[in-house]
């Protein structure tokens, strides 16, 4: 294991987002305070109470799982979109190193930074809504397993890119939407029962009704079929970018 | 001289059915200069780029001092520093940075002192704490080279290191890169500037259309394949050339002030003495005379003439 190389790679993709602070987490930071301004103060006290919680405080895992999804993609593309644009690509081909390590300074950079976000509007949060944690282990284990899970999908939506337009277009005509609709701002038990199964197809829900869940022990579906689909996800991401390693796709012609 | 680097049977074809190198074998030698010339598009990127990683050979095999490059990977690419020909950086990084970075991909700990040493010998030092993006090409492209040495490499791929480089700041790398010769390093470079691999290199190797067609040692090439000439000044120009001196297959210059004679230099008997008697007795008088010797650049365009 080349342990240098995965430092190497892990530090500067970190100092990169240091050199960025203000857009890197000022930003996700002052959406979610007016998310919470907007849907939970102005909105939400005409809202009633969804199972037994204040509608402020029912959207923060979705506001969490929110930021940290579309950061997440967002973060791992760009970090390796940037040096395959600028070329300073040839280094990371260039060096014995194998996919796994390389996989380990990105995807590790990127996770690591939606993790800080997510636990930085996780008290953010604080400061709007009474906050209540039942299971803070399986809180911050559905964190960094989105974080790395998604991490890993904008990895591959990186190498899969070949402009800015095309980086942007995932993350903004898919993740967003569904983000959105996967409950983040309700219970999709609100909904007509054919646009909850219509629902289930989405797979966010799953990640943001696990992680309410380890919040006020409030799902839309069972915690085990919610880690069940992310797990399913993931490997999904993980054969993927075997592939495109095994196959240089994008990488090396 | 034990080889460093040995090619067998390398081919690359692309996806879009371009074949960019036609069965090449090369052995570099260890220590050595090795200047790897041809035109644009002649497959001197791509026959570097597979040797260090950045493409993927379609069929032949590579072996760097002993090791294969796909299966030892690792032990390949830790031997070898490249400086690809474009200046691709990270426009916000610090030199001290994107050193460092180069060193640590390249698996090696820290070492403050060498990164140092490095960059003073490449006079980047009163630079370290600039962004990239601050410095002159020709910085940048010694920074370029001060990430390819930052770990220590055996083996240096210079892809036209000197493009687009004042004659004094080339002149300086020229003395840079036989520097590392000295400390053992053994380089292949490609230029488009022949008198560099005229002055720099030990052996040449022509590449064209993706094939080698000529690895010579320099002095053997310039002697084998180049022409030498007499040139004679004369005093009055001629017409014609008298009837007496017509079986020398003497040339006039354009303005037929010289009478130029194009010999083998390899051959003791050479004819200069005869046919300068055979002048003498014609009763033709000369001003100077000197003789020239073909320039690589000469063998060069000879060779890969379409």
């Amino acid at each position: 294991m080349n342990i240098h190389a995965i430092t190497a790679i892990y530090r500067f993709e970190m100092s990169r987002w240091g050199r960025t602070i203000g857009q890197s987490i000022a930003s996700p930071v002052i959406s979610t305070c007016l998310y919470f301004v907007v849907f939970g103060s102005a909105i939400g006290s005409r809202i009633a109470q969804i199972d037994g919680i204040s509608y402020g405080s029912f959207i923060v895992p979705g506001l969490i799982m929110l930021s940290v999804l579309t950061e997440s993609i967002s973060n791992a593309s760009f970090g390796i979109y940037f040096p395959r644009f600028t070329g300073t690509i040839y280094e990371v081909l260039s060096a014995p190193i194998d996919y796994i390590e390389i996989l380990l300074g990105y995807v590790g950079a990127a996770a690591s930074k939606s993790i800080i976000l997510g636990v930085l509007i996780l008290a953010t949060a604080g400061f709007f809504v009474p906050l209540e944690i039942k299971h803070p282990f399986i809180m911050f284990f559905f964190l960094v397993l989105t974080s790395v899970t998604f991490s890993l999908f904008g990895f591959i939506i990186g190498i899969w890119a070949d402009g800015f337009e095309k980086l942007q277009i995932i993350p903004m005509l898919i993740i967003t939407p569904l983000a959105f609709l996967g409950g983040s701002f309700y219970s999709i038990k609100m909904l007509p029962v054919f646009w909850q199964n219509v629902s289930l197809l989405n797979p966010v829900v799953y990640l943001i009704s696990g992680f309410r869940f380890s919040f006020y022990e409030s799902a839309d579906v069972s915690l085990p079929l919610s880690l069940l689909m992310i797990f399913v996800f993931l490997m999904v991401c993980i054969v993927l970018v075997r592939w495109i390693f095994k196959t240089g796709y994008r990488l090396k012609s | 001289m034990s080889t460093i680097l040995s090619i067998h049977n390398l081919n690359k074809v692309y996806a879009s059915g371009f074949q960019a190198l036609k069965n090449i074998n090369l052995k570099i030698r260890k220590g050595e200069i090795f200047a790897l010339l041809g035109p644009n598009g002649a497959g001197k990127t791509t026959l570097i780029n597979a040797i260090c990683g950045i493409v993927n050979p379609s069929d032949g095999k590579i072996i760097v001092d002993g090791f294969d490059i796909i299966n030892d990977f690792r032990a390949t690419r830790s031997l070898i520093g490249l400086v690809p020909q474009e200046l691709s950086t990270d426009a916000f990084e610090t030199v001290w940075n994107t050193v460092n970075f180069s060193r640590g991909l390249f698996g090696k700990a820290p070492n403050p002192a060498f990164i140092e040493q490095t960059l003073k010998q490449l006079s980047l030092w009163d630079k370290k704490n600039n962004t990239i993006r601050t410095l002159s090409g020709g910085m940048k492209r010694r920074l370029m080279i001060a990430k390819a040495l930052s770990h220590e490499p055996r083996v240096l791929f210079l892809d036209e290191p000197t493009a687009g480089v004042d004659v004094n700041l080339r002149k300086d790398m020229w003395e840079q890169v036989r520097h590392l010769k000295n400390t053992g390093v053994t380089i292949i470079l490609t230029t488009h500037y022949l008198e560099e691999a005229e002055e720099m290199a030990d052996r040449i190797g022509i590449i064209n259309k993706g094939e080698i067609i000529v690895t010579e040692n320099k002095t053997d090439l310039m002697k084998k394949l180049g022409r030498k000439q007499l040139i004679l000044d004369l005093k009055d120009p001629l017409g014609e050339i008298p009837a007496p001196l017509t079986k020398w297959a003497l040339a006039f210059n354009p303005e037929k002030t010289q009478l130029i004679y194009t010999y083998d230099s390899t051959k003791d008997d050479n004819g200069i003495a005869q046919l300068l008697a055979d002048l003498s007795s014609a009763g033709m008088t000369f001003k100077d005379i000197h003789t020239n010797q073909s320039s690589l650049e000469e063998i060069f365009i000879q060779l890969v003439k379409p």
